[in-house]
């Protein structure tokens, strides 16, 4: 096959509007919307007369609301998939974290999304200026349901880091379209969490506008009950000597749970000299849930560093609480490494300890492990 | 003085062909500071033996009992049995992705001496321990296991019984896929040990080349699920210019 006839890309989006009538009808023959239990999102994929904007607190100054066409909002970006149109096409208002360029900020920037009503259309840009560093945190309330989009503008020599967290009840639906734009030789670094919600669906995608940018993006999620979640990434090489790494674990506690992760990179002509890999883990802690996992690698360049990927999906090994047993170690406390373990490499990305700490306490709760606490050794004599 | 007793053993095995007695009626009591080495061929079930002395859900004791001391072991969970002083150094130690020998380390010997190590001693202690089996500092901060050779995984068992101070070892074929400088270390560990602790060890093995570096004060021949013979050193020397043989056709 030559490369100069490139060959359909079977994976990049076909569409990008803001109308949501642009894309077509969502069905399960669509491999977009494949697994989505498109009944449990009924009536979300297109726009509710009494939906509201999504509410926020935030102590950082560096956090506003702004109206959506602020010149500091990313001027041409638009969503790939129905659920973001929807939300976008609504939207009046945005919630803007600006760092300025050349700015350093210490500690977290935390929003707290709060649902104003039963659903909430919410749109987030955080655009982080050349040669700036900050780290910001979104809580999504999961009580409700929202669609919103959150694009993230990583300017030149950047380092910036995103978390989506995730963590209230097993409620609401959850759309979401992550952005993410790197910048020359910027650092971007995002991190998704999701353990509450009823269906959950982050569509989270990244691009390079210059050489030589890094993009890391990590996942950690856990479903039981009857929850649903899908994670669906695009990574799009179109720049030369850029990395993309990502990392998506996820823990399937029981319930008829079912977890979807697409994971897609695209490495196109002239993204030569780039690496990339990525990888799914999922862990089966009982035996109703099911767990998808499709990674997909296109390449139209050979002339890179590396590509790769990797996707398994385990039960929980017997072996491994056999043999933290036989060295005395209690049934109770030897699961609970073993899922501290699997999660260990993505919640050990989380440089705030506070945060770090908070998150591992929700699984292990959510997993029936509470009480056991934060120090490693565990609580041994209960 | 600790004693474990080992009478009239059955275990089986639920397989998809259907239930497979493995252990037909096993006799051996060890005691403190006693070096025990079972050998037998492919196959004999002395593994088995090893699992269900420690425990292992997939064996079913079907009768037959193990104490320590007049305790109960088969009545003990896995976990009970380390605690009460039993361990078994594996053949194939698994894999736990995300958890560092440091961090298992100390929550097991938390476990076993029933409060946390003072973080002060334990720290020189593990080195020390580590020292003397010459393995590099860093292995604390490596995962479980994870990508560890052969050599390694059998020294960090031997780490692991050096430091939960048990009052019976068994080791299962600790010597297979060991090269003779591996060998030796390992061994010397094992001598070290039952110097400094006066514990009892079951050493399970299929080659007489460990008994060159540790010297058994009984051998026990194992052949089809049970003990055929058990003699001193010197059967093992017969095992060594023999071969079983001799002892698997006298058990057919």
């Amino acid at each position: 096959m030559s490369l100069a006839e490139a060959p359909p890309r079977d994976h990049a989006p076909a569409v990008r509007s803001l109308d949501f009538l642009d894309f077509l009808e969502p069905s399960n023959r669509e491999e977009e919307w494949k697994f989505t239990p498109l009944e449990r999102v009924n009536g979300l994929l297109e726009p509710v007369d009494t939906a509201v904007g999504i509410g926020w607190g935030s102590s950082s100054p560096y956090v506003t609301e702004v109206a959506i066409d602020d010149a500091r909002l990313h001027a041409s970006w638009t969503p790939t998939d129905r659920a973001g149109a929807v939300a976008r096409g609504a939207a009046t208002r945005a919630i803007l974290i600006d760092i300025p360029k050349e700015t350093v900020v210490d500690g977290s920037v935390i929003v707290d999304l709060k649902a104003l009503g039963d659903v909430n259309y919410a749109h987030i840009e955080v655009v982080v200026g050349d040669f700036s560093s900050a780290t910001v945190v979104i809580r999504h309330d999961v009580a409700a349901d929202v669609l919103g989009n959150l694009v993230v503008q990583a300017g030149a020599e950047s380092d910036v880091k995103v978390l989506s967290v995730m963590d209230g009840e097993a409620t609401g639906r959850q759309m979401w379209q992550w952005h993410t734009i790197v910048g020359r030789n910027a650092t971007s670094f995002g991190l998704s969490i999701a353990l509450g919600g009823e269906v959950v669906r982050m569509v989270p995608s990244v691009e390079y506008s210059a050489p030589g940018g890094s993009a890391v993006m990590l996942g950690a999620f856990l479903a039981d009950g009857s929850q649903y979640q899908e994670h669906r990434l695009f990574v799009d090489h179109a720049q030369p000597n850029c990395s993309s790494y990502v990392a998506y674990k996820g823990a399937l506690a029981g319930g008829t749970a079912h977890t979807v992760w697409v994971g897609d990179v695209l490495v196109r002509r002239a993204a030569t000299g780039i690496e990339t890999y990525e990888v799914n883990r999922n862990l089966l802690l009982a035996d109703g849930p099911r767990a998808d996992s499709v990674p997909n690698l296109e390449l139209e360049t050979g002339d890179i560093v590396a590509a790769g990927h990797a996707s398994a999906t385990g039960r929980f090994d017997d072996e491994q609480l056999f043999y933290l047993q036989s060295r005395g170690i209690p049934e109770r406390v030897a699961r609970q490494l073993v899922v501290r373990g699997f999660f260990a490499d993505v919640l050990s990305k989380i440089s705030d300890a506070g945060l770090r700490s908070e998150i591992l306490g929700r699984i292990e709760q959510r997993l029936g492990m509470e009480s056991v606490g934060a120090v490693d050794e565990g609580d041994l004599n209960g | 003085m600790s004693v474990l007793k080992i009478t009239d053993l059955h275990a089986s095995i639920d397989t998809e062909a259907g239930t497979i007695e493995i252990l037909r009626g096993v006799n051996l009591s060890i005691e403190s500071g006693q070096i025990h080495a079972v050998m037998g061929p492919n196959g004999s079930g002395k593994s088995t033996l090893a699992y269900v002395i420690a425990g292992h859900p997939k064996y079913t004791v079907t009768s037959g009992s193990i104490t320590l001391d007049g305790e109960d072991v088969l009545a003990m969970t896995v976990d009970e049995r380390a605690r009460a002083g039993l361990f078994l150094a594996m053949q194939y130690p698994v894999e736990i992705p995300g958890v560092s020998v440091s961090n298992f380390l100390r929550t097991s010997a938390t476990a076993v001496r029933g409060e946390a190590p003072k973080l002060r001693t334990w720290i020189g202690e593990v080195k020390q321990a580590m020292k003397d089996l010459q393995m590099d500092p860093t292995f604390a901060e490596r995962n479980v296991n994870e990508g560890f050779s052969g050599g390694e995984k059998k020294r960090h068992e031997i780490l692991q019984m050096a430091l939960l101070k048990p009052k019976f070892a068994v080791l299962d074929e600790t010597d297979s896929g060991l090269d003779v400088d591996a060998l030796k270390v390992v061994s010397e560990g094992v001598n070290a040990f039952r110097e400094t602790s006066d514990a009892g060890t079951l050493l399970i093995t299929h080659y007489t080349r460990i008994l060159k570096y540790i010297k058994p004060d009984f051998v026990h021949v194992f052949v089809d699920g049970r003990i055929v013979e058990s003699g001193g050193p010197e059967l093992a020397n017969v095992l060594e210019a023999d071969g079983y043989e001799r002892f698997t056709n006298a058990s057919v």
